[in-house]
């Protein structure tokens, strides 16, 4: 028996996959932060409601990070009359198909499928690409058909891709450069990316906030039928000998 | 009061107390149960949680397929609770098959499949299966892409059966690819008949392994010595002994389960997948499909085997049998000895690197065929540079060796003498 | 205790403890599922109160709303309807509304906040069929002495004009009062009021 287990744990596991592409930054989101997810849900309203809906979240639910409903109907509520109707669209998807070659996608559960990470690189590596039909393009989304919405934050980069080849190992390099300034500067528009983020993570998955919380509670009420359980196990298997 | 109750009862209908003592009171178990023999009675307890939860889904899911994704997502947003009751469901079925292979590990360890239980492991193969057309059903229903397009390779395979294939497949979507008719049939399949099967085999089961009684981790039969009482000497009755035992591991197993499911509900994408939290998109297939885990050894052979005769058909036959040779273990195991702690080196031997290999099998499962490069040089057998496939390649062979050549190596294998009764303590 | 032995104290005091704490947990499980059976928050927007603009309707016409599937009714009561609420009195059941359904504010002879202002829901507390308007008009249809109500048509029960029930119909009691509140002097929303707010 025991040497089996020594041979399970010698197998081989996981040689790690070499990545291909650019490599994923971290994002420093945080769910508990809720000026920061207040702040993501403003931009997303402003920025990014015009074309991705999120027909799965309801505005009451803003309620949850905090945001009264008189803050929800004056301040962010632009395309639906009740708080209780879910962020659709302004923009008809037959009609942003025609611009934009797709209809841009639901982002309800974006954070889930495409992870934060993804997500808060995407965002922070648009640059200008006059080959492309909307004249931006993106680094972990080549040839995205999204523009790059919000550039005026960011302002104008450019991007230089340069690969060397040494002994077999190809290694890239990206050469960014300014074209414009942006209204914000580069660690204010991360802090907007992280907070957007923070959102999408929030909206993607809203008992998110209190999964955890109540699991410490069922973990710990199930710790204490443990300690019933075994002792009552001991208790009558004294009987057994 | 309660036992004037019970006896009012007991006297008008007293098959109840008979099943009773017959299963539980009075049912004598070996008392030398280990770690292992937790796993029969946690596969009964998530069972019950599948059902339970898979009831009060079904009351807010839609099998539609313009419906079933936002009918999830409802479910996780609107519906109060529905989230806990959404990833109980999705957290039981891979914890069912968890707890599924190691009870089956726990049979080829301690000769359980042996004389006379071939029964009861045959009716355990049949749930297995049954488990993994449940499980396959049930995956197509939150209609995302890894859903559509798990469902679509699958049911393709069964177009490679030779003649019949392409009618076969048809039959099984109800329409040219997997859509609306399918997911409705699938809702059925998985919400009534599989469970219905499921719920009767285990049943079977019980009754088969009730009548011939549970083996241990020694692989003797403890009605050879009883006691002045008729009693097996080295049996103790399961209620209230083991009850309160499997009281203990239950309580364990939860605290993982809700760990997980609290904690991290899609256990790193291999729980629930980041796929399939797209909708389904019949003209968008993802640039990546892996099955649910729980079925990656099996795709890893079906992979491994290259098409010959312009047909996949032999990997899908590959992949047919090994599963299904899981029925032929009793006959194939030819050790006069059961447990195997009483077996020789050669068998120890083999079962460990079976299991290794079951685990390489299972991992390359969840990844490209790239994932571990590719070969550097040039032969003329290399029909693929892939590195994984080829040792997807070696697994397959070893793990069909490890039947094939089950008769000789068991037979031929040194054993030890057996003792007369349990060893305990 | 199967050995004719008696179970020791600890034994049955861990039996207790166990079980207790058992308990406690099958409740707790038992929380989302009994939970998820209450209506969820698409039913709670969905059945969310409605505003109704007074201005749009005109006087003595009568405004259909949708409040949580069912239809409300809101009238602006002329002068003359209001003075057939008089006339019809004696011919009622419940005149002052003791056994009927409606917010305190309605509980008085016009059966509502206002006495220009009629809402009521729209469903018979017979059998629920909905009611139709008969003006004071049809008494051709209505009878001689009739002044203006509404007529259920599944089991002719009559009520006047502020859904108080005639006498010797199937109808038990007067029609209900969804809870409402004037925000302004124009502006009516169903399905909210102070008691509900408290909730």
């Amino acid at each position: 028996m025991k040497n089996l287990f020594a041979l399970l744990l010698l197998a081989p596991l996981v040689v790690l996959a070499s990545e291909a592409g650019y490599r994923l930054d971290r994002s420093p989101h945080d769910s508990r932060d809720l000026v920061s997810l207040q702040s993501g849900a403003r931009t997303y309203m402003n920025y990014c409601l015009g074309c991705h809906g999120m027909q799965f979240m309801r505005y009451e639910g803003l309620k949850e990070i905090g945001l009264t409903e008189a803050q929800i109907r004056d301040n962010l509520m632009f395309t639906a009359d009740k708080v209780g109707e879910p962020m659709r669209i302004a923009f008809p998807p037959k009609e942003a198909k025609a611009w934009f070659g797709v209809a841009p996608p639901d982002l309800s559960v974006v954070a889930r499928s495409r992870g934060a990470d993804w997500l808060y690189t995407y965002l922070r590596t648009f640059y200008r690409d006059a080959k492309t039909p909307t004249g931006w393009n993106n680094v972990v989304f080549p040839n995205v058909g999204m523009p790059h919405a919000l550039w005026p934050l960011q302002g104008q980069r450019g991007l230089e891709i340069v690969s060397h080849k040494e002994g077999g190992h190809a290694t890239v390099q990206y050469k960014w450069s300014e074209l414009s300034k942006g209204t914000q500067t580069a660690a204010e528009y991360d802090a907007t990316v992280r907070d957007l983020v923070n959102f999408l993570v929030y909206v993607g998955e809203p008992s998110g906030v209190y999964r955890r919380p109540i699991g410490i509670v069922v973990l710990f009420v199930l710790g204490l039928l443990f300690v019933f359980a075994y002792l009552l196990k001991k208790e009558y298997w004294k009987d057994v000998k | 009061m309660v036992a004037r109750l019970w006896q009012w009862f007991d006297s008008r209908m007293p098959t109840v107390g008979a099943e009773w003592r017959k299963h539980a009171a009075e049912y004598y178990a070996p008392k030398n149960f280990n770690f292992w023999y937790f796993f029969g009675s946690l596969a009964l307890l998530v069972l019950v949680i599948q059902i339970v939860s898979g009831i009060f889904l079904t009351m807010n899911y839609k099998p539609d397929a313009n419906l079933a994704f936002g009918s999830v997502e409802y479910i996780m947003r609107d519906v109060p609770g529905g989230w806990i009751i959404r990833y109980i469901h999705s957290t039981g079925a891979s914890a069912f098959f968890i707890v599924v292979y190691l009870h089956m590990f726990r049979a080829l360890l301690y000769g359980s499949h042996k004389e006379p239980r071939e029964l009861v492991w045959i009716f355990g193969v049949l749930i297995y299966l049954t488990l993994m057309g449940e499980a396959f059903f049930g995956y197509l229903l939150p209609w995302g892409q890894m859903s559509y397009w798990g469902a679509q390779v699958i049911v393709n395979l069964f177009g490679t059966v030779p003649f019949i294939g392409p009618d076969l497949a048809l039959w099984i979507r109800g329409d040219y690819v997997v859509s609306d008719a399918t997911l409705n049939r699938f809702f059925a399949l998985h919400v009534i008949a599989f469970p219905l099967v499921l719920l009767g085999l285990v049943v079977a089961h019980l009754l088969a392994l009730h009548d011939v009684g549970s083996n241990n981790p020694d692989g003797v039969d403890i009605k050879k010595v009883k006691g002045p009482d008729g009693h097996a000497l080295d049996g103790i009755p399961f209620h209230p002994y083991y009850t309160v035992k499997d009281l203990v591991g239950s309580v364990v197993f939860l605290a993982l389960f809700c760990f997980v499911m609290f904690f991290v509900p899609e256990m790193g994408g291999y729980f629930l997948e980041n796929n399939n939290f797209i909708p389904a998109d019949p003209l968008k297939t993802p640039q990546h499909i892996a099955p649910v885990w729980y079925f990656t050894p099996f795709y890893s052979i079906l992979r491994a085997v290259p098409p010959l005769f312009h047909s996949q058909f032999p990997g899908v036959l590959a992949m047919g049998v090994a599963t299904l040779i899981l029925f032929f273990l009793p006959w194939l195991d030819r050790s006069p000895v059961k447990s195997i702690r009483y077996r020789g080196t050669l068998y120890k031997a083999w079962l460990a690197v079976f299991v290794i290999v079951f685990l390489v099998l299972g991992y390359l499962g969840t990844e490209p065929t790239t994932v571990w490069g590719q070969f550097g040089f040039d032969a003329f057998f290399l029909d693929t540079k892939d590195v994984a496939t080829w040792v997807a390649r070696v697994g397959t062979v070893i793990y069909f060796l490890f039947f094939f050549l089950m008769p000789w190596y068991t037979a031929r294998d040194k054993v030890l003498p057996v003792p007369e009764r349990v060893v305990y303590h | 205790m199967n050995d004719n032995e008696k179970p020791d104290k600890t034994r049955r005091n861990l039996v207790v403890a166990t079980s207790a704490v058992g308990a406690a947990v099958g409740l707790g499980a038992a929380v989302p599922f009994v939970a998820s059976m209450w209506p969820s928050e698409r039913a709670r927007a969905a059945g969310a109160p409605v505003e109704v603009d007074l201005s749009r309707i005109a006087p003595g016409e009568l405004a259909v709303i949708e409040w949580r599937g069912k239809p409300v009714w809101v009238i602006r009561r002329t002068p003359e309807m209001l003075a057939s609420l008089k006339a019809a009195e004696a011919r009622l059941s419940d005149p002052r509304s003791k056994a009927s359904e409606q917010p305190k504010y309605a509980e008085n002879e016009y059966r509502s906040a206002k006495p220009d202002v009629m809402v009521m829901e729209g469903v018979c507390t017979h059998l629920g069929c909905s009611p139709q308007l008969k003006g004071a008009d049809a008494k051709g249809e209505m009878g001689g002495d009739w002044v203006g109500g509404f007529y259920c048509p599944c089991h002719g029960s009559k009520f006047d004009l502020a859904g108080r029930v005639f006498r010797g119909a199937p109808a038990p009691t007067n029609l209900k009062v969804p809870p409402y509140t004037f925000v302004s002097d124009s502006k009516l929303v169903i399905g909210e009021d102070e008691k509900t707010k408290g909730v």
